[in-house]
C-alpha cells in the first residue's frame, strides 16, 4: 500500500521545538507526540536536547527530562518510524552517541557550523560503525558563500554522510539563495540533499519548495512550527502542499492535522508566530535558538532585545555562543547608561 | 644566575612559540629543538638564533646528547608523546606534555603546581582547561563547587587539524581537569569554533554552581580577582571581560585571553596560554632543581 516516498520528512518538533519550550519536555509529551507521528507514518522523528546530545547545560538550558529517557520513550512507541538524534561536535561526544544508539536511535545527524565540517569525521564514522544512517548538518548556511558551502558539504560526504543538509538556522536565507545553494550541491554531490528551514522571515515554506524544486529530497518540518525562533517549516501544512503538488510523502494528512490540534497545540504556551524578535533574527542572521536567551537578557539589563540581536548579527556570532548574549547585553546597557547620564 | 638546560620536541607552531618565550626566561636555557621536519619554519628560525637542531627525532637526539637538556617540552602529538615519555623516563629527564596524551598528572600553574615539582611527566590538559580551571578553583577554594561548566570559544584559524579531528579529546580531557584540578564535583566542557574575520580572541565562560546555601558573594568576587592577577603573572593577556555575575548559587565568569604575539598571532590566546603555562611550570621545576644543588 505504501508507494515510495518522493520526499522524506524528518519531524523536528521534539528536538528543535525543545528551544521554544526551554527544554522542558516531559516523558508523557514525547511519548504522545511520537506515537501519533508514528501512526501518521512520519518516517523520522528527531529527539534530543535542542542543542543536540549533551546539550543540557548552563550555557543552553538544562533539560527537565534526561534526553536519553525521551529517546527511549520515542523508540518504544515507534513501530515504523525511526528515531533520529542530533549531535554537535564540541557539545556532544561519541559516548553520548553510543548511548543513543544502544537505546534504539537509528539516525545520527552531525551538525557543525557551515565552515567547520572537519570537526565531524569522528562522529560520522562512529555512527556508521554503529549501523546508523548518517546526516551531515551544515548550520548557519547563510553565512558562507556557495562555493564554501559546497566544499564543506563534500567533506561531509567524504566522511560517509548519507545525506547533507543546508540548514538555515537563522531563517535568513532568501528563496534565490536557497536555490543557488541546493543547485550547486546537487551538481557536486552524489548523496541525498536535505533542507532545514526556519520561519523568521516567513520564508520557511517558500524556501523548502525551492529546495525541493532543485533536488532536495530530505526535508525537515516541525508540527505547529514548534522550533527555535519563529519555528520551522510547518510539517502538516507542508504535507498538504506537497500532496497538492503531486509529491508523495507517505504521511497521513488528516492524522497530522489531528495531532497538531490535539496533542502539539496544548504543549505550546502560546502559538508560534513571527514576533519582533524572531523577525529581527531572520533579518540580522542570528541563530534562532538565541531567542529566549536574548529576551531574558533584555529584561535583566532593561534594554531592547532587538538591539542585542542586531549586535550579535554584526559580530558574526555562531550557534552555541549563547554566553555572548549576556556579554553583548551588558555592553549595550553600559553604553546606554553613559549616553543617558 | 645559573640556568637549567631545556629542549623542545616538536618544531611546529607551538614549539616555535615556546622557543621565543624561553628567550625571556631567567631560569631556563634553551639549547635544542628536536623535530622530524628539516624544512619547517621552526627549524629555520632555531638555526638563525643559534640553537642546535635535530631533525631525526628524539631517539637520535638522546643517543648522543644526553647532557644537552634536563627538562623537555613535548609539543608533538598524543601518539608520539607516549613513545617520548618512555624514552625520557629511561633517561631520568623531566617532560612537560603539551599534547592530549595525559600520561602524567594534570597541572595548572596557579592551582596545583607545588604538588608535582618532582614529577617526571606532567600534562597541561587543554587550552580551555588552562584558561578556566583557575577560575573553577578560585570559586571552589571559598565555596564548594558542585558543578562547573566551561565554554571555550576560539577562532577557527587557531584550531589545528589535530584538535579538529579529535574534538572529543578536548571536551573529555577538559571536563576531567575541571573535576580533578578545579575541584568541582562534576565538570562539563563545550568548545565552539568561530570563523569570523578578523579572528576573534579566545573567550571562555565559566559557570560554577556552588553548594546550596554556601554562596559568599564577597569572598567569591575577591578570590576571582586574585586569581585573575595570578594568571596574569605568566599570561599578561588574560583578563575578565566583565564583572562576574552571581545569581543565587551560580557564578558566571567571562574571560578573554589575548596572546602575547610571540610566534603565534595575538588571536591565538588559546595556544599562547598553553605555551605560557608550560614555561611557567618548567621555571618552577628549574628553581627546585637549582635549589637542590645548593
Amino acid at each position: 500500500m505504501t508507494k515510495s516516498r518522493d520526499i522524506t520528512i524528518t519531524e523536528v518538533a521534539l528536538r528543535d521545538g525543545s528551544h521554544a519550550i526551554g527544554h522542558q519536555y516531559t516523558l508523557e509529551q514525547v511519548t504522545a507526540v511520537s506515537k501519533a507521528l508514528d501512526e501518521a507514518n512520519v518516517p523520522y522523528i528527531e529527539v534530543s536536547h535542542g542543542d543536540g546530545l549533551g546539550g543540557s547545560s548552563q550555557q543552553f538550558g538544562t533539560s527537565l527530562t534526561d534526553e536519553m529517557k525521551l529517546i527511549e520513550a520515542a523508540v518504544s512507541v515507534s513501530k515504523q518510524a525511526k528515531v533520529a538524534v542530533l549531535l554537535l561536535p564540541g557539545v556532544g561526544t561519541m559516548k553520548d552517541l553510543r548511548q543513543a544508539a544502544d537505546i534504539g536511535a537509528k539516525m545520527a545527524r552531525v551538525a557543525t557550523h557551515v565552515t567547520e565540517a572537519d570537526v565531524s569525521p569522528q562522529h560520522i564514522n562512529l555512527a556508521k560503525e554503529l549501523g546508523m544512517e548518517t546526516v551531515g548538518f551544515l548550520m548557519m548556511s547563510h553565512m558562507a558563500p556557495v562555493a564554501k558551502l559546497v566544499e564543506q558539504a563534500k567533506l561531509m560526504e567524504s566522511y560517509g554522510a548519507d545525506t547533507v543538509y543546508v540548514v538555515d538556522s537563522a531563517g535568513a536565507l532568501l528563496p534565490y539563495e536557497v536555490r543557488e545553494r541546493i543547485r550547486a550541491m546537487r551538481q557536486e554531490l552524489t548523496v541525498n540533499i536535505g533542507f532545514h528551514g526556519h520561519n523568521n522571515l516567513s520564508l520557511a515554506m517558500a524556501n523548502t519548495l525551492v529546495a525541493i524544486e532543485e533536488g532536495a529530497t530530505r526535508i525537515d518540518g516541525s508540527i505547529r512550527c514548534l522550533g527555535a525562533g519563529a519555528g520551522n517549516t510547518q510539517t502538516e501544512v507542508l504535507i498538504a502542499v506537497l500532496e497538492r503538488m503531486g509529491l508523495n510523502t507517505g504521511v497521513d494528512l488528516y492524522k497530522m492535522m489531528d495531532l497538531a490540534e490535539n496533542i502539539v497545540a496544548p504543549i505550546l504556551k502560546k502559538p508560534q508566530e513571527i514576533a519582533k524578535d524572531s523577525l529581527v533574527m531572520g533579518y540580522a542572521g542570528v541563530y534562532s535558538s538565541f531567542l529566549l536567551h536574548a529576551q531574558r537578557a533584555a529584561k535583566q539589563f532593561d534594554i531592547d532585545s532587538r538591539d542585542i540581536l542586531i549586535e550579535l548579527g554584526k559580530r558574526k556570532v555562531v550557534g552555541g555562543q549563547e554566553d555572548m548574549i549576556i556579554d553583548v547585553a551588558s555592553e549595550i546597557a553600559k553604553r546606554q547608561k553613559i549616553v543617558n547620564a | 644566575m645559573e640556568k637549567v638546560k631545556v629542549a623542545i620536541i616538536g618544531t611546529g607552531n607551538i614549539g616555535t612559540d615556546l622557543m621565543l618565550k624561553l628567550e625571556r626566561s631567567e631560569t631556563l636555557q634553551l639549547t635544542a629543538l628536536i623535530g622530524i621536519d628539516p624544512d619547517s619554519d621552526g627549524v629555520k628560525r632555531a638555526k638563525e638564533r643559534g640553537y642546535k637542531t635535530f631533525t631525526d627525532g628524539l631517539e637520535d637526539f638522546l643517543k648522543m646528547n644526553e647532557s644537552l637538556a634536563e627538562i623537555f617540552f613535548d609539543a608533538t602529538s598524543a601518539k608520539a608523546h607516549v613513545r617520548h615519555a618512555k624514552l625520557l623516563k629511561a633517561e631520568g629527564k623531566q617532560v612537560l606534555d603539551l599534547t592530549p596524551a595525559a600520561r602524567g598528572p594534570f597541572v595548572v600553574p596557579t592551582v596545583n603546581l607545588g604538588e608535582h615539582l618532582d614529577a617526571e611527566n606532567i600534562n597541561l590538559i587543554t587550552c580551555g582547561g588552562q584558561a578556566t580551571i583557575p577560575m573553577v578553583h578560585a570559586v571552589n577554594r571559598v565555596c564548594s563547587v558542585d558543578y562547573a561548566e566551561i565554554v571555550a570559544t576560539i577562532s577557527s584559524k587557531s584550531a589545528g587539524p589535530g584538535t579538529r579531528a579529535n574534538i572529543d579529546e578536548f571536551t573529555q580531557t577538559t571536563s576531567l581537569g575541571i573535576e580533578k584540578v578545579g575541584g568541582a564535583k562534576k565538570g562539563k566542557a563545550i568548545i565552539i569554533l568561530n570563523p569570523a574575520e578578523p579572528p576573534i580572541l579566545m573567550r571562555d565562560t565559566v559557570y560554577a554552581l556552588v553548594e546550596e546555601g554556601a554562596m559568599d558573594e564577597d569572598k567569591v568576587r575577591e578570590s576571582i580577582k586574585e586569581m585573575e592577577a595570578s594568571v596574569q603573572s605568566y599570561v599578561p593577556g588574560y583578563h575578565l571581560r566583565t564583572e562576574p555575575i552571581i545569581e543565587g548559587n551560580r557564578v558566571t565568569v567571562f574571560i578573554e585571553v589575548e596572546g602575547a604575539g610571540d610566534y603565534l598571532p595575538k588571536y591565538s590566546g588559546n595556544l599562547d596560554i598553553m605555551t605560557a603555562a608550560a614555561v611557567k611550570v618548567a621555571e618552577e621545576f628549574a628553581k627546585k632543581k637549582l635549589n637542590g644543588h645548593q
